[in-house]
């Protein structure tokens, strides 16, 4: 077991070296760094937020209102079909997330049915039928539409897709340091961005829907209808943007939608010289908001901004190039931010703000000096109690020790697995039980040379017999380090990260490295008697 | 030099009774834990707002922080309940308080943030978390579920390596820390979070560390003496760990006490409990796991030998 294979000494002076090569990057100047050549390890270690200082911010995409707005509007596409082809019907509504229609005239019960399902819903992979809905003949002209069980999932693993796209775009556009957005679970989403980042505007621009529509303004409904509330069951009332804007009622189908918008940009009004938000349709939303004017000409029409109207604006003539200003009561730097919302796309819901951490840099700075001190400190100590305790065995282990500690550090930066403040724990725990390793292994060396053994033999016979207990006993650090990544969340994850990383440099370390300068020991001191016996 | 290295200080072989005092560590086990378990119910563990939800500011500020003055403004402003205690240093203090049931907590922090910022115009906020109900309460939930998944697979593997009386003494000795540790947080009121969490899994792993390595030595001497006493050979086995018992835990303590000094006020709790952790669980494999085994008593036939192989003629 002592015998100096090749292979030993070549694995443990390479390890040697990474561990240097990998670790230097984190004690060089960054300006020393650049200046070094491409080849050379440039990768630091990578903090995690609570060493660094930035926002953590996790967001709940409000699936129920996705849902609710999946139902309204299936009611409306079920009234537009079925005025569509002349099919009469009555009591339309959505209640528990079904919708009812009662076709009046029987013998266009068959008919509605086979219109309806061509126009409702859409395709869903890995359904029966293959699409997202269900159309229910109860009989007596009694039809139930409802989503089938599985789209519920597919709309919300959608919803967040887009959700990430469109706050990419959105904190790109911002200019904030590369963010990390990634999704959790079916339907939320985690972001975080590091660094000196202003938690407040990320939150300010993340948190907006920015759906945008243009609906008619229904002026058959009067003011007293609104008071009294008679509204027809296709119009909607709502409140303006601007505080003490009068409601107004407005057709629940949309003319055109932001989704068909392709740029928007602020800009000043000729004529006020006011800041106002230009915009301008592509294709079909340019053809469809044509017609719109050309067939609404002295109507007016409300532009919607996320359930709240800005302006209601009269259609004066015509706009068949797909462009046009909003107007509302806009600051330049609130018609840029409009613009940029419009540009970036809207949420396809409403996102709710679950869990926020925010820490500052300076205080980042403070616990990476709290870290390194007391790894210093904790790694110091143990240095001198372990040569205290075992002399020049102690010192080996000592040695082994350090290269762990490089080899920790050299790993973590090339894998760029976060470091976080609790991980800094982590790594001084992960020290004292590299340190049993090594315990283990002396306090076999020494019953066995109690034994009777001959000093090589009892060494040899250490490092063979302390490698089941040192196993058994590392397989339950896996396991705790295993769980903890798999469960936990940021900085726990870190922490288990950096345990993981440890049963594994020390195993290597405190096993091969002191093997390999024991066994030179032996060659050059030939021994009669164990430093430790 | 006779006594360098401090090794040798350690006596060569020890004969202490561990298991005579058996009896006495159960009973004064038992009163910790009674003791535990009277803190744990009556006023419960202090959770923190990631297990409870709500919001925690850091306030530091260039001169120590006016708490009083600090307290009777959060009241003004409508915070509620809101508790606020020295951080580390004077200078900087932690806001805690749990909004109204109908308001966001993210809203209800960043309102409380401008308005604190307003009546103490040095002060800044260097930290802030908010934390909603719903996510505090997953937490939680996955939190224990952890401890308990991790005790489960640390159980299973004993049982799978040593056998199901070993398995029982580990999990009982485990249990017993874990009731302590959490029994000591109840007590002293520390802040129960997510790294408490870790810490915990940590002092498990830490003990079932300890457990292994005196399991493997008392499985060996059970093949080494075919007919000595169970009770001689488990205070043999414990006699012959001794000096390795010391020396890591020394370490093991020397490494966290930097921490525990140099680390600051937000790794002090974690560290505290590994600390503790790592003390109760050296205690409990001794006079806990172990002389459990005796109560049960362990298979010594020699089909218990054959299982591991430690190298061919390595046995004396």
């Amino acid at each position: 077991m002592l015998t100096l294979s090749r292979w030993k000494i070549t694995a443990v002076i390479l390890s040697v070296i990474f561990g240097i090569v990998f670790t230097l990057p984190n004690l060089l100047p960054q300006k020393t760094l650049d200046a070094l050549p491409g080849w050379v390890p440039h990768q630091k270690l990578n903090l995690g937020l609570d060493l660094q200082g930035g926002s953590y911010l996790l967001y709940e995409v409000d699936t129920d209102a996705l849902r609710a707005e999946r139902l309204t509007n299936m009611v409306e596409d079920v009234r537009t079909t079925l005025r569509n082809d002349q099919i009469e019907f009555g009591e339309l509504g959505e209640a528990g997330g079904i919708v009812r229609v009662r076709i009046t005239d029987p013998s266009k019960v068959d008919q509605a049915v086979s219109q309806l399902r061509r126009t409702i819903g859409g395709p869903l992979a890995g359904t029966i039928s293959g699409r997202d809905t269900t159309i229910n003949n109860k009989g007596g002209g009694q039809l139930e539409l409802s989503f089938v069980p599985e789209a519920a999932k597919a709309d919300a693993v959608k919803a967040v897709t887009q959700s990430i796209t469109t706050i990419r775009n959105r904190i790109d556009k911002m200019g904030t340091k590369e963010p990390i957005i990634t999704p959790q679970g079916s339907n939320r989403i985690v972001i975080q961005a590091a660094g000196e980042s202003d938690p407040e505007k990320l939150r300010a621009i993340i948190g907006q829907t920015a759906k945008l529509t243009f609906q008619m303004v229904d002026e058959t409904v009067t003011q007293d209808d609104m008071i009294a509330g008679r509204i027809p069951p296709s119009v909607v009332v709502i409140p303006g943007v601007q505080p003490g804007a009068p409601p107004i009622p407005v057709s629940k189908r949309a003319l055109v939608t932001g989704e068909d918008l392709v740029s928007a940009s602020q800009e000043f009004d000729n004529q006020s010289g006011q800041a106002v938000v230009g915009f301008r349709f592509g294709g079909a939303g340019a053809r469809k908001f044509g017609d719109a004017t050309t067939r609404n000409v002295g109507k007016r029409f409300a532009i919607v901004l996320d359930g709240k109207y800005i302006s209601d604006p009269r259609i004066n003539q015509p706009l068949p190039g797909g462009s046009g200003i909003i107007t509302g009561n806009f600051t330049p730097e609130s018609a840029a931010e409009l613009a940029l919302l419009l540009n970036s796309g809207a949420l396809p819901a409403k996102l709710n703000l679950e869990e926020q951490r925010t820490v500052g840099a300076e205080l980042g700075a403070d616990a990476v000096r709290a870290g390194s001190i007391s790894l210093a400190v904790g790694a110091a100590a143990m240095f001198v109690f372990i040569i205290l305790a075992y002399g020049l065995f102690g010192g080996f282990a000592a040695i082994a020790l350090f290269v762990n500690v490089l080899m920790i550090i050299g790993i973590m930066s090339m894998t760029q697995a976060t470091l976080t403040f609790p991980g800094i724990a982590g790594l001084i725990l992960t020290l004292a039980v590299a340190v049993d390793a090594n315990v283990l292994i002396y306090e076999r060396m020494r019953d066995e040379a109690a034994a009777g053994r001959s000093p090589m033999s009892a060494a040899d016979t250490g490092y063979r017999r302390a490698l089941v207990s040192i196993m058994d006993a590392n397989i339950t650090s896996v396991i705790s380090a295993l769980i903890m990544f798999s469960m936990g969340a940021g900085p726990v994850k870190g922490f288990a990260w950096t345990l993981l990383i440890g049963v594994f440099t020390s195993l290597f370390t405190a096993i091969l490295i002191t093997q390999v300068l024991i066994g030179w020991w032996f060659k050059v001191a030939k021994p009669k008697k164990l430093p430790i016996a | 030099m006779a006594s360098w290295p401090l090794i040798r200080l350690i006596p060569r072989s020890t004969h202490f009774r561990f298991v005579k005092w058996a009896p006495v560590a159960a009973i004064f086990s038992l009163l910790l834990i009674l003791g535990s378990g009277v803190s744990f119910f009556t006023q419960g563990l202090n959770l923190g707002i990631d297990f409870k939800g709500g919001v925690a500011l850091e306030a530091r500020m260039p001169t120590p922080i006016p708490t009083g003055e600090l307290r009777t403004a959060l009241a003004s402003f409508g915070a509620h309940d809101a508790q606020v205690q020295p951080f580390g240093s004077p200078n900087n203090a932690m806001i805690r308080f749990l909004p109204e049931a109908n308001q966001n907590p993210n809203q209800a922090a960043v309102d409380l943030e401008n308005k604190l910022k307003q009546r103490f115009p040095t002060m800044t906020i260097p930290s802030h978390s908010a934390i909603g109900a719903k996510v505090s309460g997953e937490l939680l939930g996955k939190g224990f579920m952890a401890l308990g998944i991790a005790l489960a697979l640390m159980l299973g593997y004993i049982w799978f390596r040593f056998g199901l009386s070993y398995g029982t003494g580990a999990v009982v000795a485990v249990f017993h820390d874990i009731v302590l540790t959490l029994g000591l947080l109840s007590v002293l009121r520390i802040e129960f979070s997510m790294t408490s969490i870790a810490a915990l899994l940590t002092v498990i792993g830490y003990s079932m560390n300890e457990k292994v390595i005196t399991f493997d030595r008392l499985k060996e001497n059970l093949r080494k003496y075919k007919t000595t006493p169970l009770r001689d050979i488990i205070d043999l086995s414990e006699n012959e760990r001794l000096s390795r018992t010391i020396i890591t835990g020394t370490t093991a303590l020397l490494a966290l006490g930097g921490t525990m000094f140099f680390g600051g006020p937000v790794l002090f709790p974690l560290v505290f409990t590994m600390t503790f952790g790592i003390i109760i669980g050296t205690y409990s494999s001794i006079y806990i796991a172990l002389p459990l085994i005796l109560v049960w008593g362990v298979k010594r036939g020699d089909e218990e030998a054959t299982p591991i192989k430690l190298g061919a003629g390595t046995r004396p």
